[in-house]
């Protein structure tokens, strides 16, 4: 039997990359990318934990989830695409109007 | 076997995330990224649920990472106008940080008690779609609003003219 | 226990309210709009008559409608109908109320009705409660009695004026205010009712706003109450701080206990009582605060019989009666009180002995009797105070409504130096006034013989008193009796030495002015028959009625002095009563002598001391040593205050403030660098913290 401590972490490290990913990438791609990682990194702890502990809540919150990542790429991915035309770069550094 | 299984889909998802964090060109990255989600639907399977582990692979693989895809040829970046990657400290501690974060949530996930015993099938089609259209049916119908939400912010965002 | 009618006792307070709002629609509704587009239209003919009614020469324009006055409103109607209406049903609920409560055994006379729980913070439990005994009875059948009549009278008296509806919504506002004051049955209600009456105070005075004196007298009004409000309040945290509780009923109960256990010192109790007195000083226009009773003259001529004469003024003596058992324990402050109200009695009517203007002199006069009713307090004679209470309210009510209907007469005419040999213009007037004036006079048989003699006797023979108060007291008997009569002698008699023109107008008042001061007049002669002493044969029925409020007390606290008084012989009290007549005998006597048959002789005497007669006349400069003493003082203060330690540290705090937040917002906007990486590591971090701290919370359990 697999340990539910070692689906947490299986799901922290996914989560954690795709933190990394966020974090540390300049492509906006690579980082919505990143931001699915994350969120699949949370739907396996959504999964394991309902399953362990019986309660179905876990697969609706996961696929709650799904359901928010995919509006999420959508919307992300039209902004990129609007944003291209306008800036021709995918670079986020570049993105700074917003600020002081 | 369970324990093989789960070690192996393990392994092939962390290294499949790590390769997309990494990759320079995002077309590679999309590509790890689907041998992820693969490995994250197997897990799924292990834990019986088979109803999330169909739709993590036709919703997420087949159709949102498609999407990224066509994007990325839409687009089509040329190779030297990628953004160039540098280290800069911000990044460096931004990547400190993370892994800070998966050594707390280590240390955490170890605390959590939880019944280790027969896989309970709470991910099966039937389970799930009984709780989302008993208990979770507002919140269900309230996802249908957000996906409509998104799909007219998406062709608004994407137009050149409305 | 069925209670009965006493059960409706709420509708006494609530119908003047009933009155309040009904009138105070009618007024926003329909007189505001009358009045604006009236004034928004060009001025015809005698239409001047509307603005001549801004000063209390409403008289005047009585005769605007020689020309083409304009027709009544029939919206006047209906607030004549309503404002005394819901009075006199207050008043009949009320004696409903007190007849009930008088079936009932002398010691079970006490009704509380709680109508609602009104504030409830931690042990401080304050219900919106009424409360009706032999005490708040007598306050509130004289309350809505005298006030109904007043209100009847103000019909007429105010038929002229342009606000008609506004006027009477102050005084059921008024009334409302003076109910809740007496019929409360806390410290607390009793002071809303006490500020109650306090704003309508001001509202009424300044009634006339666009007259400068008139605003200015109100806000001095409001100004010098305040003061008097202070000490209310502090004395309301002691009693609350001392006893638990600011219901009647419960600090009293509690006085014995208390100073059983040594918690309520004389001294505790000194501070409070000396406390409760300012606030009685500030609202009943004793020494040091009387002086906006005066310039309250300002309002019109009812409004000053109501508030300033017959109920309001009188709060203060009320509130020293119902905390008697407070005051019996602090000999310092009754000798304070006793001290204040005789001194006040003397001063304020020498004062009044050189004023001309009518309504002042029964201004002055009003003090002087309130300083009776403290003196009377002071000396344990509580019911004495009460008595007199109720009888000055008739007849002083009577004097300024007679005033008021002289005035009238004369076109608004208040100086009595152009007045003279009225008797046979104003005969219903003439007769009623000086029945009044015999009464306060302390002519036998009249009211205020009986009220004003139990005074007298209470300071000579109580334990508190003595002979010197009682001395005092007499003195200021006749010199009261002199001025009353001078007005009497310069207004009725003589030869006119009026205004041709206006005497041409000289008319006696309409029938809803006079029967009032008739009314009033029969009271003045009988009111004080109930309270007739045994030494004259009579039962003291007011005594009687009184004594469950005050006997209980005085038997816990000092002796009494109507138990004192046992010891002394019949004789002593008859013969001080005669020397007391004999006093104010004099006094007319001399007022016959100086304004009746050597009429050039009050003239001479001013020149024979000058210096004397300047000083009395200007009422002893005491307002203008407030002016040097205090206001001056005051602004010059406040000048300061403004210019170092407004402008400079309070301004200086809130620049100070900006000045920082925008010297920190400078420096922190430069955390928003616009680069969307750096937020994500924002977020990052605090996951890490939050993370963290969940983790060391659970590694610490």
């Amino acid at each position: 039997m697999i340990a539910p401590s070692a689906y947490l972490l299986l799901s922290a490290i996914l989560f954690g990359i795709g933190v990394v990913g966020v974090v540390a990438r300049k492509n906006i791609l690579i980082i919505l990318m990143s931001v699915e990682l994350m969120l699949n990194g949370v739907n396996v702890a959504f999964v394991a934990a309902g399953s362990y502990l019986g309660d179905a809540a876990g697969g609706v919150f996961a696929f709650m989830v799904m359901t928010v990542a995919a509006a999420e790429a959508a919307v992300g991915l039209a902004l990129l695409i609007a944003l291209y035309r306008l800036k021709e770069t995918v670079d986020i550094t570049e993105l700074k109007v917003l600020k002081w | 076997m369970e324990t093989v299984l789960f070690i192996l889909f393990g392994a092939i998802a962390v290294c499949g995330a790590i390769m997309v964090v990494t990759r320079k060109h995002p077309m590679a990255s999309a590509l790890y990224l689907i041998l992820t989600l693969f490995a994250v639907a197997a897990l799924f399977v292990l834990r019986q649920a088979h109803f999330l582990a169909a739709i993590q692979v036709i919703i997420y693989a087949g159709a949102v990472v498609v999407l990224f895809i066509f994007v990325i040829m839409l687009i089509n970046v040329p190779e030297d106008r990628l953004p160039v990657e540098r280290a800069t400290t911000m990044r460096v501690l931004g990547v400190l940080a993370a892994g800070f974060f998966i050594l707390e949530s280590a240390v955490l996930a170890r605390r959590f008690w939880m019944p280790i015993g027969p896989v309970a099938e709470v991910g099966t089609v039937e389970a799930v779609g009984r709780a989302l259209f008993t208990d979770y049916l507002l919140a269900f119908e309230i996802t249908s609003v957000l996906l409509l939400a998104a799909v007219i912010g998406a062709i608004a965002l994407a137009k050149r003219k409305i | 226990m069925v209670n009965g009618i006493l059960d409706y006792l709420w509708l006494v307070p609530a119908l003047p309210l009933l009155g309040v709002v009904l009138n105070g629609a009618i007024a926003l509704l329909v007189e505001r709009p009358f009045l604006l587009k009236e004034a928004g239209l060009p001025l015809a003919g005698g239409h001047g008559a509307g603005h001549g009614s801004h000063d209390d020469a409403h008289g005047a324009s009585s005769h605007g409608s020689a020309h083409g006055h304009h027709e009544t409103p029939a919206y006047r109607k209906l607030v004549a109908f309503i404002a005394p209406g819901v009075v006199g049903a207050a008043f009949v609920v009320a004696l409903l109320c007190v007849l009930s409560l008088a079936s009932r055994p002398a010691d079970g006379r006490t009704f509380v009705q709680i109508l609602f729980p009104w504030i409830q913070a931690g042990s401080l439990l304050v219900p919106a409660a009424l409360q009706l005994d032999p005490l708040s009875s007598v306050m509130a059948l004289v309350v809505t009695g005298v006030g109904f009549l007043i209100h009847v009278y103000s019909v007429g008296y105010m038929s002229h004026e342009r606000a008609f509806a506004r006027y009477f919504v102050f005084l059921n506002l008024f009334m409302f205010a003076m109910l809740i004051l007496v019929l409360a049955n806390n410290y607390l209600l009793m002071f809303v009712g006490w500020e109650g009456v306090g704003l309508c105070s001001y509202l009424l005075i300044g009634f006339w706003y666009e007259k400068q004196s008139a605003s200015d007298a109100g806000k001095k009004a409001f100004v010098a109450n305040r003061i008097g409000d202070f000490g209310v309040l502090l004395a309301m945290f002691l009693v609350f701080w001392t006893f638990g509780s600011l219901t009647y009923t419960e600090v009293f109960a509690k006085v014995p206990l208390l100073r059983e256990s040594g918690v309520l010192t004389t001294g505790l109790a000194t501070v409070i009582t000396l406390l409760l007195f300012l606030g009685a000083t500030g609202k009943s226009a004793q020494i040091p605060l009387y002086v906006w009773l005066p310039d309250a003259m300002e309002g019109p001529t009812p409004v000053s019989a109501l508030i300033h004469a017959a109920t309001m003024v009188t709060a203060g003596v009320y509130m020293v009666a119902r905390s008697s058992a407070l005051f019996l324990l602090a000999p310092d402050t009754m000798m304070v009180v006793a001290v204040i109200g005789a001194v006040t009695a003397i001063f304020s009517a020498t004062i009044g002995i050189c004023q001309t203007d009518i309504k002042r002199v029964l201004a002055y006069s009003t003090v002087s009797q309130l300083g009776y009713m403290f003196l009377a307090c002071g000396v344990g004679a509580f019911t004495a105070a009460i008595f007199h209470l109720m009888t000055h309210a008739f007849f002083k009510a009577l004097l300024f409504l007679g005033s008021g209907s002289v005035i009238h007469a004369l076109s608004g005419e208040q100086d009595m130096q152009k007045m003279g040999g009225l008797k046979k213009y104003v005969p219903v007037t003439f007769a009623t006034m000086f029945v009044a004036t015999l009464a306060i006079a302390g002519i036998p048989g009249l009211s205020g013989f009986f009220s004003k003699d139990e005074i007298l006797w209470q300071a000579f023979s109580s334990s508190h008193g003595s002979p010197f108060l009682w001395g005092i007291a007499a003195l200021a008997a006749g010199i009261t009796a002199f001025y009353m009569f001078r007005l009497v002698f310069l207004t009725f008699f003589g030869k006119s030495r009026m205004d041709p023109e206006v005497e041409k107008h000289a008319h006696e008042s309409p029938w809803t002015m006079t029967v009032p001061l008739m009314i009033l007049a029969v009271l003045s002669v009988a009111g004080g028959w109930i309270g007739i002493p045994a030494v004259l044969g009579g039962s003291n029925l007011f005594e009687h009625w009184l004594a469950p409020v005050f006997h209980p007390v005085a038997a816990a606290g000092a002796a009494h002095g109507a138990e004192a008084a046992v010891h002394h012989p019949a004789a002593l009290e008859i013969g001080l009563m005669a020397l007391s007549v004999a006093i104010a005998l004099c006094g007319i006597g001399l007022a016959y002598f100086l304004y009746r048959v050597r009429t050039g002789k009050p003239a001479e005497i001013a020149k024979q001391w000058p210096t004397l007669y300047d000083v009395v006349y200007h009422k002893y400069y005491i307002d203008e040593f407030y002016e040097w003493a205090v206001i001056r003082r005051i602004v010059t203060i406040s000048i300061g205050l403004w210019e170092m330690f407004d402008a400079l540290f309070i301004d200086g705090i809130v620049n100070g403030a900006a000045d920082l937040v925008r010297a920190a917002g400078d420096r922190v906007r430069r955390l928003q660098g616009g680069v969307v990486g750096g937020y994500a590591f924002s977020l990052l971090a605090g996951a890490v913290l939050l993370v963290g701290y969940i983790l060391y919370r659970s590694v610490v359990q």
